[in-house]
């Protein structure tokens, strides 16, 4: 079964010394330029204190953390440490770490470096604690040495034994952590550009030398100039310790809109671009692009809001989910590769079951158990977002529409409710009580239970409405639980109970897709996008 | 301020100014007059009756519902069915009946187009007979109220309107009135304007003097015969400005401010959601926004015929 | 003339301070909260609750509105909450792109324009002066962004001829000093830079310049229709002047002066228009960024850029109206 391979996977990585990233076409010249179309520029250029894909993107290619991934797939891999290990209590994590590596500019990546790296991150200042910078260290390590959440860290130390073996100490078993470590946010950075070019306590961090202009990192490309509202451009790292790269320079441009991104690759404009459209895959293929979908490491879920009537009634949640058709909400709004649903996290991660109860399509039994109900012909408040394209919702009102039909079709009347996707409808839906059913999903960050069931059913939230005290201690316990191996048989548990409590109806897994021009060869695609660009070659 | 032009000869029709300089014939009869003789105005007026009667007939002309999204599972992210018996036109890129919604797109955009162009109207005549009133009637408080309003129609102004309109409709939320209601208020400065600016150079005429002359009292003067003398280029305003609503709420659409449902029958919404279906089913674009350019021709060639026949020597 | 333009500049003041109080009360207007547009789907309430108080919005609005004009008084238009740049910096760069697009799409509007409405206005009711004033009345009611999509289809999907997106091929390694990319190709000798940017401008600038254009072939049209039958214009050429002579002495210098204006008011509008047409083709300039400021509620920004563009739209006007003078000496500017 994939669950136990992929734990198992997890933890014998650590004799694994194989580096990830070795499985380019080779025989290719090289050179030249490859330009990726994105949605957006990045914010700014330290993950540290980065939360988005747009900044990730450019991150990647820049920087490297401890751990990376297994090429296509969301698991943990080596990748500046070559192997760890950890005590039994999993309080204490030992990094074997790779030797001759270099940052940027030049200095050692060593044990002292790490430990300078987890140093900062603890020590961030109280202005870029805050969820707008430092998210990710926040909530994975949930505490800092100073500030309000001083002292709830689980971080305790970081240990550097010579050179190449750092361990560090945790005050609170962590079973994500090596998973974690494979985010961006957490990658190396140089400590003595760091030192010369960042300042954590500036005003705003997002416009400091180094976030604006000296990243350093030990990834296969460097920085080379930011044209805000342009372009990012990054050239070949000539002592990359790894596969160089093929390309010279790498630049990343922001098209917003999905079509016009489409056309860009048609047109050769750009050699890529991601989130392409569903509608826009077969015309490209026909003009001859290459469209590449990705493995879906996603949920697009119809959320029911339970402080309103009659979603409150388990009876009418159900009814819903058996009037929903969900191979037609897939082939009408859903791009090829999409994988349909039956909760609320995708098949590769842990605690994924395939014993849930499931809703079969029967539009007569849903009608009939709406009437059981009494909520044949009521009226629902149906929200969903405009003008957004999401890596899991790439057309929601092309979504919504083939709902409401299906919703209509047996005795729903459906009052649709648009907003644009922020802040309104991002408002309206997490932050306020007043929206019934609603389209929302989530792409995971990085392999764990918790970013997915936890983020939606950890707390009571207005998002849906309801408060389960036992889901709510259950997930934290799950949480809290040292191994993998341990929180699986938690997390089935959990996803069983949800999908009879039935919050939401999850739909499907949706796979974002890529685009390239007919000459682009050597990309590696990644369900959770850790994509770096050293073995594209552009023809 | 009113832009200078310099001084202009008769019309170019001699015919039409011995129609106008004809004793007894009043200013509207003799403006009625003109137009049944323009041919552009016949064109304009045939496209502007159509438009308005497929709006009003809208359920006659088809059998089926707007907005309905039945079909919806006939259409694919790659394909929409074309015309078939059952669908003169085929299927909206929603699966609804295409014909059914640019038909049920007329009413919209006649509801939305004349609701906005009335605020406008409403609120610009207001303004604008407040200040051209005051600074009519002149005296220290006339001169302050019109200097006030002219300030706040000036800090209108100095936003251009499709961005003073975004800004409104932003505020408002996503629903059909915010639409209305921010085109509307767009249009408010250039009425105030244009009537402050025909009631001031009225009050400058003759007649004005002779009834000063006279001993009439100032205000009466002023509402009982500037005023309406000077609404004639406020109403042909009026009527361009509907062409102008009209592409302006499909423009609204298109950024994303208008209509809140997809399916709904509105044109510039139509527009926008046929954008990515372009390659497959260009007839989902090029329908609606024949439409818009269609019907904003009817209300500029007819408005400009009303603005010639009210005063034939403004020939534009 | 510089007294009419020191009380012109005087009398924007009360304007400027008016919008500046209104633009800050409709960013505060708009719903949602900009901590949560920052902070996106993961934001929790204490992150929105930190989120506002570094930035100051929990206080009250008008202490909030005082420190604003505090600081703009400093010079200081404020920070992007979205990318920390400060404002006005963020203007200075994006600006010339929008310039850069608006002129060159004035520029069509008024080389092609003018030219056609003079041709049109001296062969009245003929074939071709009707097909000037159809198709220039077609130009006005299409609207822009259809326009934009079917010349994106046409020319970059059927013909495969022009680029649809961004102000220049990232794969070129221009040098940029000025901000116009055009201009900065030719300063620093990177033709192809240079010639590349041009291409780039093409579709964009077509696309804003149809509605000026054509008000300006009817504007134009109606002018020389209305000066050729003028007396002095008859007398001249009765006198046996040179038909050239009358066109440039007499027709064209008189019919300038509504032409004028209509360019001067569209060039106005041209900031207006650039919203759509930015928008549609991903080119980076003012109306593209303000834009995407409302849907990322970003006070500052919102607040800044309009009243920069007001401030800009004000002075254009200004111009407009001194030019009056320069070219009608009848014109007393009052």
């Amino acid at each position: 079964m994939g669950l136990v391979g992929m734990t198992a996977g997890a933890l014998l990585l650590a004799g694994c010394a194989e580096s990830g990233r070795d499985g380019g076409e080779g025989g290719d010249e090289g050179g030249g330029t490859f330009v990726f179309a994105g949605a957006a520029e990045p914010e700014l250029l330290d993950p540290a204190f980065a939360s988005d894909g747009e900044t990730f993107r450019v991150a990647r290619q820049m920087f490297e953390g401890l751990v990376g991934t297994e090429p296509g797939t969301p698991d943990p891999a080596p990748l500046l440490a070559e192997s760890w290990e950890n005590t039994e209590d999993g309080l204490s994590y030992t990094f074997q770490l790779r030797e001759g590596v270099k940052f940027h500019d030049g200095t050692d990546f060593n044990a002292d470096a790490v430990c300078a790296n987890f140093d900062r991150w603890y020590n961030f200042p109280e202005g870029v604690q805050s969820d707008d910078f430092a998210y990710y260290y926040s909530k994975l390590f949930r505490g800092f040495a100073e500030g309000p959440k001083a002292g709830d860290g689980i971080f305790e130390s970081c240990e550097a034994n010579g050179e190449s073996e750092v361990t560090i100490n945790l005050t609170e078993p962590f079973a994500g952590f090596i998973a974690a470590l494979s985010l961006p946010a957490l990658s190396m950075q140089s400590p003595s550009a760091l030192e010369e070019y960042q300042d954590d306590a500036a005003a705003n961090v997002n416009t400091t030398e180094y976030s604006t202009a000296h990243p350093t990192g030990t990834g296969p490309f460097q920085f080379d100039s930011w044209d805000r509202g342009n372009r990012v451009t990054l050239t070949r790292f000539d002592d990359y310790w790894g596969e160089p790269a093929k390309v010279d320079t790498v630049a990343v441009v922001a098209i917003a809109d999905p079509k016009a991104r489409a056309t860009a690759v048609q047109n050769d404009e750009v050699d890529g671009a991601d989130l392409i459209g569903p509608a826009d895959i077969a015309p490209l293929e026909e003009a001859g692009m290459q469209v590449m979908p990705r493995d879906p490491f996603t949920v697009l879920y119809l959320g029911l809001n339970q402080k309103q009537k009659p979603l409150d009634d388990i009876e009418v949640r159900k009814a819903i989910a058996h009037a929903i058709d969900k191979e037609a909400v897939a082939s009408a709004s859903l791009p090829e590769g999409t994988e349909l649903a039956t909760q609320f996290m995708p098949q590769s991660v842990v605690g994924w079951n395939p014993d849930v109860t499931q809703y079969e399509y029967d539009p007569e039994k849903a009608r009939q158990m709406l009437k059981d109900a009494g909520a044949d012909g009521a009226t629902i408040e149906f929200n969903y977002p405009t003008d957004v394209s999401r890596p899991y919702m790439p057309s929601p009102a092309d979504t919504f529409n083939v709902l409401r039909s299906q919703l209509k079709e047996v005795g729903l009347k459906i009052k649709p409710v648009a907003d644009v996707w922020s802040p309104d409808y991002l408002d309206k839906i997490t932050g306020s009580p007043d929206h019934g059913m609603h389209l929302l999903g989530w792409t995971g960050d990085y392999n764990d239970s918790d970013n997915f069931v936890g983020v939606f059913f950890g707390t009571q939230t207005d998002e849906f409405g309801f408060d389960n005290p036992e889901l709510f201690k259950k997930l934290q316990a799950a949480r809290g639980v040292p191994t993998l191996e341990e929180q699986t048989p938690l997390y089935e548990e959990i996803n069983a109970d949800v999908m009879e409590f039935l919050p939401g109806v999850p739909l499907a897994h949706p796979a974002p897709s890529l685009a390239f021009g007919p000459d682009v060869e050597g990309y590696q695609q990644s369900p959770v996008n850790d994509e770096v660009w050293n073995t594209v070659s552009v023809g | 301020m009113t832009i200078p032009l310099p001084p202009s000869g008769a019309g170019t029709d001699p015919l039409l100014t011995t129609a106008d300089d004809a004793p007894g014939v009043s200013l509207w009869r003799a403006a009625w007059r003109r137009l049944r003789r323009n041919p552009t105005a016949i064109v304009g007026a045939v496209i502007v009756a159509a438009f308005i009667l497929v709006a009003l007939l809208a359920p006659l002309l088809t059998p089926y519902e707007p907005g309905s999204a039945r079909w919806s599972g006939q259409v694919t992210p790659t394909s929409v069915p074309g015309p078939s018996p059952e669908h003169l036109l085929g299927l909206d890129r929603f699966g609804s009946d295409l014909f059914t919604q640019l038909v049920y797109g007329a009413r919209q955009s006649l509801v939305y187009g004349v609701v906005a162009t009335a605020i406008g109207l409403t609120a610009g005549t207001a303004l604008g007979t407040l200040a051209g009133g005051a600074a009519s009637v002149g005296g220290r408080i006339g001169g302050w109220v019109d200097n006030a309003v002219m300030r706040l129609v000036d800090i209108m102004l100095s936003v251009p309107s499709l961005l003073l309109a975004v800004s409104i409709a932003a505020v408002l939320g996503q629903n059909p009135y915010a639409v209305m209601i921010a085109i509307g208020v767009a249009q408010v400065p250039i009425f105030a304007r244009l009537l402050r600016g025909s009631m001031l150079s009225q009050g400058r005429s003759d007649y004005v003097l002779a009834a000063e002359a006279l001993g009439l009292r100032k205000r009466r003067i002023v509402m009982g015969h500037v005023l309406p003398n000077s609404l004639g280029p406020t109403v042909v305003q009026a009527t361009l400005n509907l062409a102008v609503a009209i592409i302006e709420v499909a423009a609204l659409s298109f950024l994303g401010l208008g209509q809140p449902d997809p399916a709904v029958a509105e044109w510039g919404r139509m527009l926008v959601a046929a954008q990515d279906r372009f390659e497959a089913a260009p007839q989902l674009a090029l329908l609606p926004g024949g439409a818009i350019a269609i019907t904003a021709l009817g209300f500029t060639l007819f408005g400009e015929a009303l603005r010639e026949a009210l005063d034939p020597r403004s020939r534009r | 003339m510089l007294r009419f333009a020191l009380r012109r500049l005087a009398l924007m003041v009360p304007v400027l301070v008016g919008l500046s109080i209104l633009l800050f009360a409709w960013v505060r207007a708009l719903p949602g909260d900009p901590a949560r547009a920052l902070l996106g789907q993961r934001a929790t309430p204490e992150g929105i609750a930190r989120v506002n108080e570094v930035y100051g919005f929990n206080e009250p609005i008008v202490q909030q509105y005082l420190k604003y004009v505090q600081a703009l008084l400093g010079g200081d238009f404020g920070r992007s909450i979205k990318t920390g740049q400060p404002v006005l910096d963020s203007f200075v760069e994006k600006f010339p792109g929008t310039v850069e697009l608006g002129v060159t799409a004035l520029l069509l509007a008024v080389v092609i324009g003018v030219p056609m409405g003079y041709y049109a206005a001296r062969h009245q009711g003929r074939f071709l002066d009707t097909f000037i004033v159809s198709g220039s009345l077609l130009g006005v009611v299409t609207p822009v962004f259809f326009l934009a999509i079917l010349l994106k289809l046409v020319f970059a999907n059927w013909l495969d001829l022009l680029p649809t997106s961004l102000r220049q091929d990232p794969r070129i390694d221009a040098t940029h000093i000025t901000n116009f990319y055009v201009l900065d190709g030719l300063l620093t000798r990177e033709y192809d830079a240079a010639w590349d940017a041009l291409v780039h401008l093409v579709l964009p600038s077509v696309a804003l310049a149809t509605i000026p254009l054509a008000i300006i072939v009817r504007i134009t049209r109606a002018a020389v229709a209305e000066v050729l039958n003028e007396d002095y214009v008859r007398t001249a050429e009765s006198k046996g002047l040179a038909g050239h002579v009358v066109s440039r002495r007499h027709v064209l210098r008189n019919a300038l002066l509504p032409v004028v204006t209509t360019i001067g008011l569209q060039a106005g509008l041209l900031l207006s228009g650039a919203v759509l047409t930015e928008t549609v083709f991903a080119w980076n300039g003012i109306g593209k960024f303000l834009f995407e400021a409302i849907g990322q509620r970003d006070y500052p920004v919102l607040q800044g850029y309009i009243l920069f563009i007001a401030i800009i739209y004000a002075l254009i006007n200004l111009v407009v109206d001194m030019a009056y003078g320069v070219i009608d000496p009848r014109v007393r500017v009052s």
